[in-house]
């Protein structure tokens, strides 16, 4: 199982990354950005357990998966007080 | 009475701050490895500055991690002093053990210069050698200075701010914020006040050769601080 997160800052915070790039794009002549906010990706491959014969367990793997990973964003991965995060669980 | 500077891999300013405190100020100073679990029975300790664990994922992040960082959390908490310079403050403010976050400079440089600061209180164990009010210049040296915490809390700390980006008469002005920090801040401390984080660099201003000497008055706070206890 594969786990795909997404950190960005919290909406209302300044990115000052992110306004550079969008002045960078406009000046390459793409004329319609309206905004840009740059954040990080990280893919957690997970130790899969024994393949599932029913969907249900499958699903609930997915389910518990996706809690342990969004513990890490909240531990680690991601700085509750500027960003906010995203947790996708992919089989 | 004893210092002790903790070196993480990666902390580049920890020789800086023995130097000070241990030739200028002449203390009795220690080094403090970050796999460490004890404090040796230091009396303050110093979080220097640097790229510890190379900033990876987030600046200050990992070394939350390091087994120094128990003891210290511990030492904090029961009201010992700690000062966090830079990569230091931004230590703290992952730790938890200050409030509010570290961003990157809202004009995306790295800024090494000097910078004049306004002492904000001249009442806590690294203020004390100052006035209230008082002009002083430090060095910064950051990619990642913009302090940054929600308007709630903000109105919650104004009592612990300790510097603000000044102008040389002490005002604050758009030109005298470097990094974009919110309020203007530079440093703050705890609640209780036993805990300092500063992105100024006091070990780069301790000695007149250097340009000012200003910064010396912070470690010469906290060894005053420490001779009443």
């Amino acid at each position: 199982m594969k786990a795909k997160v997404c950190i960005t800052l919290k909406p209302g915070l300044l990115d000052a990354q992110g306004k550079t790039i969008k002045s960078a794009l406009e000046s390459l002549g793409f004329t319609h950005v309206k905004d840009v906010r740059m954040g990080k990706y990280l893919e957690i491959e997970l130790n899969s357990a024994r393949p599932s014969s029913s969907k249900g367990r499958a699903r609930s793997r997915a389910v518990s998966a996706k809690k342990e990973v969004e513990r890490m964003c909240q531990k680690l991965l991601a700085n509750p007080v500027v960003e906010t995060y995203r947790v996708e669980v992919i089989r | 009475m004893k210092f002790g500077v903790v070196v993480f891999p990666g902390s580049n300013c920890d020789q800086d701050c023995v130097y000070v405190l241990r030739d200028v100020l002449q203390q009795s100073v220690t080094t403090l490895w970050h796999q460490e679990s004890a404090l040796h029975g230091c009396d303050a300790i110093v979080l220097p500055g640097g790229f510890s664990y190379g900033d990876y994922l987030r600046t200050g992040a990992i070394a939350k991690f390091a087994p120094i960082m128990r003891a210290i959390t511990s030492f904090a908490h029961d009201g010992g002093l700690v000062i966090g310079i830079c990569n230091g403050f931004q230590i703290l403010l992952e730790s938890g053990l200050l409030p509010g976050a570290m961003l990157r400079n809202t004009g995306l440089r790295f800024i090494c210069r000097f910078v004049t600061l306004r002492v904000e209180r001249a009442d806590t164990p690294f203020t004390n050698q100052f006035q209230k009010g008082q002009v002083v210049r430090m060095p910064i040296a950051h990619n990642e200075g913009r302090y940054t915490i929600d308007p709630k809390q903000l109105r919650l700390i104004q009592d612990h701010v300790a510097f603000r980006y000044c102008d040389a008469n002490g005002e604050l002005t758009d030109v005298s914020n470097p990094n974009g920090s919110t309020d203007w801040i530079a440093g703050i401390t705890n609640r209780a006040g036993n805990v300092l984080g500063l992105m100024p660099h006091p070990e780069r201003a301790s000695e007149d050769v250097l340009g000012s000497a200003d910064g010396r008055l912070v470690f010469e706070s906290m060894i005053h601080t420490m001779s009443l206890a």
